[in-house]
C-alpha cells in the first residue's frame, strides 16, 4: 500500500535551447543551438510545479529525471530549486541520438531502479521536439496508466487522482489510482519562480549522474542504434514572404483601401 | 500483398458519434502511398456504437476491421492498445497512420512502445523514398524547421495533422469487406474510470475558410460579439489568443496557437493580437493574414500581408458596414 511509505513523484525534465532567441540558418537548413540560451523545457516547469503541489499535499519526494549532455545539469538545478528533492541525470554518449523511443525506454528503465514510485508528472510535449511521444512511451513501457492534456487537477489523495482533460471535443474527468503517468498542458498551473535562497541552495546540491550502464546491461539498446527511427535531413524553410501592406488611414478610409486591395488579389 | 492501415477516430456530433474527418485524409493519403507501393488499403475501426464502417468502404478502404464493444465508448488508451496490438500483429502491415488528435497522439506512442517499433509525431507530409520506405515530414522547433525521418521497424507509424493532406472522396459504388473482429480486451480494469464527460463543443476551428481572432486589444466578452458578426458576414469563425481562453471569455476550442490549434485558413483576421511567438505558431501559414492593431510596432505586422494601424473598435464596425452594403 502507499500508505505505508513515502509517495514518491518523478518528473522527467528535458533542457531545451530558448524558442525565442534560437536562430535558424535559412541557406545552410540548420539549427544553430548555440544562439540560444538553454532552459528547462517549459511545459515540464508545469509538471514540476504539479508534482511539488502533490508533495505540499500529500509528504513524500520529488525527483526531477533528465537525460542529456553533462551541461543539462543546469536544468535539474533549477528543478531543485524550484522545489525537487533529488535531481537525476542520465548521461552517457551511449544515449546521444535517441529517438522518443529509445528516450521513453532509458526514463522507464531509470524510473524501475527508483521504484516504488507513485506518479509520474511530464509537460504535453517538449518545444524542441514537438512531439509528445516520451510520456506516453513510457507509461507503456512502465505497464502503468497514463492520461495526456490535463488541464486541471480536481482532487489528490494517496489512493487516487482527479484528473481533467479534453479528448474527442469532451471534456473528461478521470479518477486514476496510483502508479501512473500524467502529462500537463499550460493550463493546469501557474508555476512558481524560485527564491534567491533556494537558487544558491541548488547550485551546491548534488546532481546524481546514471551512465548507461547504471539502468541496463545491454547499452546497445540506446542512442542512434537502439531507435528505431532516424532523421533522414532537414529543412529549414524560410519564412513566408508577406506583403506587408500598412494601412494607416483614418478608419474609414483604411477600411476602403483594404478592401480595395483584398477585390484587386482575388481575396475577397 | 502488404497493407497500408488507418486508425478510424471518432468524434461526438450531438448525441451521436461520427467519423472524425482526419480519418478520410488518412485514407486519401494512405490510398496514395498503398498504391505506390501495390499494396492495399485498410483501416481498423473500434467504436463504442452508433457508427458505420461502411463509410470507411465508400471513402477508399478495400477493406475494414470492425469492433464494436461498448467500453470503446469511452477513451480509454490501454483497451483500445489491446485490441490494435492484436490487429497490428496478425495483419503486419507495412504503415499505420493515425490520425494527430489528442486521443491519437495519446494513443499510438503507447501502441509503438507495446510493438517495438518506431513512430514519428503530427506529420504534415508522407511519399515514399525509391526504396519503398515511408518518408515522414514533420515541424519542430516550435514549427521552425521541418524533418524527414525514416523508420527501421515496422509498422513505419505516423500520426497526421488534420487538415494537411486532402480527403479521399466518398463513393457509394466502391465495394469492400468489413471484417467484424472480436479481440480479447483483457482486464476490463485498467486503472482510471470516467467520473464526468461533457460536450466542449464542436468548433472544429481547423475547418473555417475563414477565421476572425480576438486578442488582448478587447475590452470586455461581449466585445467578441461584434468579432463574430465580422466572422459570420465571411462564413468564418470566431478565434482567439490565449489570454482570453485563460480570462473564460472564449472556450479553449476557440483558442489557435502553439497550445491551442494549428490553423491555415483562406483568410485570419487578428484584431488587437500583438503577435507573440506562441500565436504566430499557431496560425503563421494561414493564405492571407490581415492585422488590425492600434500598436504599429506589434509583431503581428511583421507577418501581416495586410494591415491596419487604428482602434479596432473603429475598424472592425467600418469592416463590418462595408460588407453589409456590399
Amino acid at each position: 500500500m502507499a500508505a505505508t511509505r513515502d509517495f514518491k513523484i518523478i518528473v522527467p525534465i528535458k533542457q531545451v535551447p530558448d524558442m525565442d532567441s534560437v536562430e535558424f540558418d535559412y541557406e545552410e537548413g540548420r539549427v544553430d543551438r548555440s544562439s540560444a540560451e538553454l532552459e528547462p523545457n517549459p511545459f515540464d516547469l508545469n509538471a514540476l510545479e504539479e508534482a511539488v503541489r502533490a508533495k505540499e499535499e500529500l509528504g513524500g519526494e520529488v525527483i526531477a529525471l533528465s537525460m542529456g549532455p553533462k551541461q543539462a545539469e543546469s536544468t535539474l538545478r533549477e528543478a531543485l530549486a524550484r522545489g525537487a528533492d533529488r535531481g537525476i541525470l542520465l548521461s552517457d554518449k551511449a544515449f546521444a541520438g535517441s529517438d522518443t523511443w529509445a528516450t521513453a525506454k532509458a526514463l522507464a528503465l531509470a524510473t524501475e531502479k527508483l521504484a516504488p514510485f507513485d506518479l509520474i508528472i511530464c509537460g504535453e510535449k517538449t518545444v524542441d521536439g514537438d512531439t509528445g511521444q516520451v510520456g506516453p512511451e513510457m507509461a507503456e513501457s512502465l505497464g502503468v496508466p497514463h492520461v495526456p492534456f490535463v488541464s486541471e487537477v480536481l482532487a489528490r489523495s494517496k489512493e487516487w487522482f482527479d484528473l481533467e482533460g479534453t479528448v474527442w471535443d469532451k471534456r473528461y474527468v478521470k479518477r486514476v489510482r496510483p502508479p501512473f503517468l500524467f502529462a500537463v498542458t499550460k493550463d493546469v498551473n501557474e508555476p512558481r519562480l524560485p527564491a534567491f535562497k533556494d537558487k544558491m541552495r541548488a547550485r551546491k546540491e548534488e546532481i546524481e549522474i546514471w551512465e548507461a550502464a547504471d539502468i541496463a546491461e545491454d547499452v546497445e539498446g540506446f542512442g542512434i542504434n537502439g531507435s528505431p527511427t532516424f532523421v533522414k535531413g532537414v529543412e529549414v524553410p524560410p519564412p513566408q514572404e508577406r506583403e506587408g501592406i500598412i494601412f494607416e488611414q483614418e478608419p474609414g478610409e483604411a477600411v476602403d483601401k483594404l478592401f480595395e486591395a483584398l477585390t484587386r488579389e482575388g481575396i475577397l | 500483398m502488404g497493407e497500408v492501415l488507418v486508425f478510424t477516430e471518432t468524434r461526438f456530433k450531438g448525441e451521436g458519434k461520427e467519423i472524425h474527418p482526419v480519418t478520410y485524409e488518412l485514407l486519401g493519403k494512405g490510398k496514395e502511398l498503398a498504391g505506390d507501393l501495390n499494396d492495399s488499403l485498410a483501416a481498423v475501426l473500434f467504436s463504442g456504437g452508433g457508427v458505420d464502417p461502411q463509410e470507411l468502404i465508400y471513402r477508399g478502404a478495400d477493406k475494414v476491421f470492425f469492433q464494436e464493444d461498448e467500453r470503446f465508448g469511452v477513451p480509454d488508451e490501454i483497451l483500445f492498445r489491446r485490441g490494435l496490438k492484436t490487429l497490428v500483429e496478425k495483419e503486419k502491415p507495412d504503415i499505420f497512420l493515425v490520425g494527430a488528435t489528442n486521443f491519437g497522439r495519446s494513443l499510438a506512442p503507447r501502441l509503438a512502445m507495446a510493438l517495438d517499433t518506431g513512430l514519428t509525431a503530427d506529420c504534415t507530409g508522407l511519399e515514399i523514398d525509391d526504396d519503398g520506405s515511408l518518408v515522414q515530414i514533420r515541424p519542430a522547433f516550435s514549427g521552425n524547421i521541418l524533418a524527414h525521418i525514416s523508420t527501421k521497424t515496422t509498422p513505419q507509424m505516423s500520426t497526421v495533422r488534420y487538415k494537411e493532406m486532402e480527403e479521399a472522396e466518398r463513393d457509394e459504388s466502391r465495394k469492400g469487406q468489413i471484417v467484424e473482429t472480436d479481440f480479447d480486451l483483457g482486464d476490463p480494469d485498467t486503472g482510471s474510470q470516467v467520473l464526468e464527460e461533457e460536450f466542449s463543443g464542436d468548433v472544429d476551428l481547423p475547418e473555417a475558410q475563414v477565421i476572425v481572432a480576438g486578442g488582448r486589444g478587447l475590452r470586455e466578452q461581449s466585445d467578441l460579439e461584434t468579432l463574430e458578426e465580422l466572422a459570420d458576414l465571411l462564413g468564418g469563425k470566431l478565434g482567439s489568443s490565449r489570454p482570453l481562453v485563460d480570462e473564460g471569455w472564449i472556450g479553449r476550442d476557440h483558442q489557435v496557437g502553439y497550445s491551442g490549434n494549428r490553423v491555415q485558413p483562406t483568410i485570419y483576421i487578428a484584431c488587437g493580437i500583438s503577435g507573440q511567438s506562441q500565436h504566430l505558431a499557431g496560425m503563421k501559414e494561414s493564405d492571407t493574414i490581415i492585422a488590425i492593431n492600434s500598436d504599429p510596432s506589434a509583431p503581428i505586422f511583421e507577418v501581416a500581408d495586410f494591415g491596419i494601424v487604428g482602434d479596432l473598435y473603429e475598424v472592425v464596425p467600418a469592416m463590418i458596414e462595408r460588407l453589409k452594403t456590399k
